[in-house]
């Protein structure tokens, strides 16, 4: 079968300046695409182009297999979910669920049985005599969502939806919108500068900066596997840990050598990886780092640290040192022993180790 | 409208509050009378007979209440050579100002919802160039007007004067309405483009709703430009369709011999009649559209 959405050698530009760089992304049908990134990176400007509302200025995009670079709009086969969620003020709820089936000419009947059925999947039947202005920011999320819903798309697009919600609010809709995804089996397209919801909700993550895709992969590979030093960073929370290191090859590997910030340097083995250049930035996620006395066993290698800054989260403890110069932050238990200012034994796990080119910023394990 | 919430700096004594808060509105009220003067002596200059006039008080109250100037001033007083009063002038502004409201209104809002929401190559020099004429004296077309309404077989007629209010109205309606749907979030045409919608259903079924308040303040402002207009209505008018500013300067500027104040008083009242029920009737919108910003979804 063919995707249900496939972007290929896509370039958009405003004038002289260029948003969007030979972007070329392909989904499945039933595929949850996240388009991550920080502010200005082009992923809303891509989604724009997906949905016809801005014209793109070379390459080809085909939905459900045929060819709509140049179709408009309302005859994409698309609905799609803004930031601001862009409910019309003037009408009900009702009648802006039921806009487009009127505009399309969609008789009365049908209308008033697809409002229904959307309605009591949102929950949203007692809210639909009155106006969004009305409306609660999480009705009219909902409200938002129904108006894409009554429409049964060959494919979602959501802009930043949850950005305008309050944090527990956000949390909630966010797990709805992943039930919603599994019970639709519908095919989504999702814009986020928020990591944790691109990793919650995605099948398939695509991160951009400056209108060029960094990486395009599952959630587990993004996140294990970055391409460089710029998903690495930008995704998870805390951040991955970027250490400045020399290596050495000794007979089983390589040896890595971290500076401290009192004592020598530390140095861990890494027996899986081999051949690599002598300056490296090695990437390890904050728990990847962790007390030794609690949480010790195979593979991992401890190495005492000077604790600058103690942070209790609840469930973990962050302990935040120096090495290589940088800040590391390490996750740890609940019930560490961690003392600010006090050495402590860590244990580092290599297992899932990144390595970075320090020039070009590119992966090279 | 009468919470002042005036606090004085040193909130010293309970007396010194009050004294300082009557100062305030006796001030205000002598503000007031001082603003109402020259209405007060229209109205009452109207209701008195010529001999009250000669011989009373330009401040006092008629003597004797008389309707005769103003049956004089509707119907029979003298515009020139012709003697029917300002009621024909009246009617000719009506037929002016009500289509020519309309008409510029509409064109505005729809030049304002382009401008604003279809941004196209040039919508900003495009804007400039509506904004520029606001801002051109009126003396500066005359003659250039005279011209087109001449070669568009318009001129001296109520559809001609009907096109020269519109078109030197669309200035300010398309600023009116372009500021007021610039406010208004892109993502909601966005939307309606989504669920289908064209060019001029996203307008009459999302934008014209949500356009009461700056409507109100686009017909109020151009019902008064029009209606007080005495320039273009001087200029492009012949005998017979006159508005009713002509008709007013004529009464009064053409009588010979004894000048009947009353009168004049009674047809300048007419004149403005509409202008200040409009802004009775419609006055609070005005403040509430002119003062209505963004408009939350």
């Amino acid at each position: 079968m063919a995707p249900i959405l496939e972007i290929n050698n896509l370039f958009k530009s405003y004038g002289s300046v260029e948003i969007l760089k030979d972007i070329n992304v392909s989904i499945e049908q039933g595929d949850f695409l996240v388009l991550v990134g920080p502010s200005g990176c082009g992923k809303s400007t891509l989604l724009n182009c997906i949905a016809g509302l801005e014209p793109i200025t070379g390459g080809k995009l085909s939905i459900g297999g045929r060819d709509m670079t140049h179709v408009n709009p309302k005859d994409r086969d698309i609905a799609m979910v803004f930031q601001s969620y862009a409910l019309y003020p003037t009408m009900t709820v009702a009648k802006n669920i039921t806009f487009g089936m009127k505009v399309r000419g969609v008789d009365q009947a049908t209308q008033d049985e697809k409002l229904k059925q959307v309605a009591a999947q949102l929950q949203i039947e007692p809210l639909l005599n009155r106006k969004p202005g009305q409306l609660s920011g999480g009705q009219r999320q909902r409200v938002a969502m129904g108006r894409a819903l009554v429409r049964d798309p060959k494919l979602f697009l959501f802009d930043e939806p949850l950005s305008n919600l309050d944090a527990k609010l956000r949390v909630e809709m966010r797990t709805e919108i992943k039930a919603l995804h599994q019970r639709l089996g519908a095919s989504m397209v999702y814009v986020t500068h928020d990591q944790i919801e691109a990793m919650t909700l995605a099948t398939k993550i695509v991160v951009m900066k400056g209108g060029v895709i960094q990486q395009i992969g599952t959630p587990s590979e993004i996140y294990n596997h970055p391409a460089n030093l710029f998903v690495a960073d930008f995704m998870g929370s805390p951040a991955m840990n970027l250490i400045p290191a020399k290596t050495r090859a000794n007979g089983k590997g390589v040896e890595i050598e971290i500076a401290r910030s009192t004592g020598g340097p530390i140095t861990l083995v890494d027996t899986k990886n081999k051949d690599l250049p002598e300056d490296v930035i090695v990437g390890v996620r904050p728990e990847d780092i962790a007390d030794a006395s609690l949480r010790g066993g195979e593979g991992r290698q401890e190495a005492d640290c000077l604790i600058d800054i103690v942070e209790p989260a609840g469930a973990d403890t962050f302990a935040v040192m120096q090495l290589g110069g940088k800040h590391v932050t390490a996750r740890l238990h609940a019930e560490t022993a961690a003392v600010a200012g006090q050495n402590l034994n860590l244990a580092f796990d290599l297992g899932k180790v990144s390595y970075f080119a320090p020039e070009t910023g590119e992966r090279l394990n | 409208m009468t919470d002042l919430s005036y606090t004085s700096p040193q909130s010293g004594s309970r007396t010194a509050k009050i004294v300082l808060r009557w100062t305030l509105y006796i001030l205000l009220g002598l503000f007031a009378l001082f603003y109402l003067m020259p209405l007060f002596v229209m109205i009452t200059t109207s209701f008195k007979s010529l001999d009250e006039i000669r011989t009373g008080d330009l401040m006092s109250l008629p003597r004797d209440v008389t309707i005769d100037a103003w049956r004089t001033a509707w119907s029979e007083a003298c515009t020139g050579i012709q003697c029917e009063g300002v009621r024909p002038f009246f009617w000719n502004s009506v037929l002016i100002a009500i289509p020519a409201v309309l008409i510029s209104t509409l064109i505005g809002a729809l030049n304002g919802y382009v401008v604003a929401q279809w941004r196209f190559k040039g919508a900003n020099l495009f804007f400039a160039l509506m904004l520029f004429g606001c801002f051109i004296p009126f003396q500066v077309v005359l003659l250039p007007m005279a011209r087109m309404l001449g070669l568009m077989g318009l001129a001296g007629t109520i559809p001609g004067l009907i096109f020269v209010h519109v078109i030197y109205g669309l200035g300010f309606t398309t600023l009116f309405f372009r500021n007021y749907y610039v406010s208004i979030p892109s993502e909601l045409t966005k939307a309606a483009k989504v669920d289908g919608a064209g060019f001029f259903r996203i307008f009459w079924s999302i934008f014209l709703p949500l356009s009461l308040p700056i409507i109100v303040v686009t017909v109020i402002w151009q019902f008064t430009q029009i209606w007080n207009d005495f320039l273009f209505g001087v200029s492009f008018s012949q005998a017979g369709t006159q508005p009713v500013t002509v008709a007013l300067n004529n009464i009064v500027n053409s009588t010979t011999g004894v000048k009947a104040y009353n009168v004049d008083m009674a047809a300048a009242i007419i004149a403005a009649l509409p202008t200040l029920f409009v802004y009775v009737v419609a006055g609070k919108y005005f403040v509430r559209g002119l003062t209505a910003g963004s408009v939350k979804g």
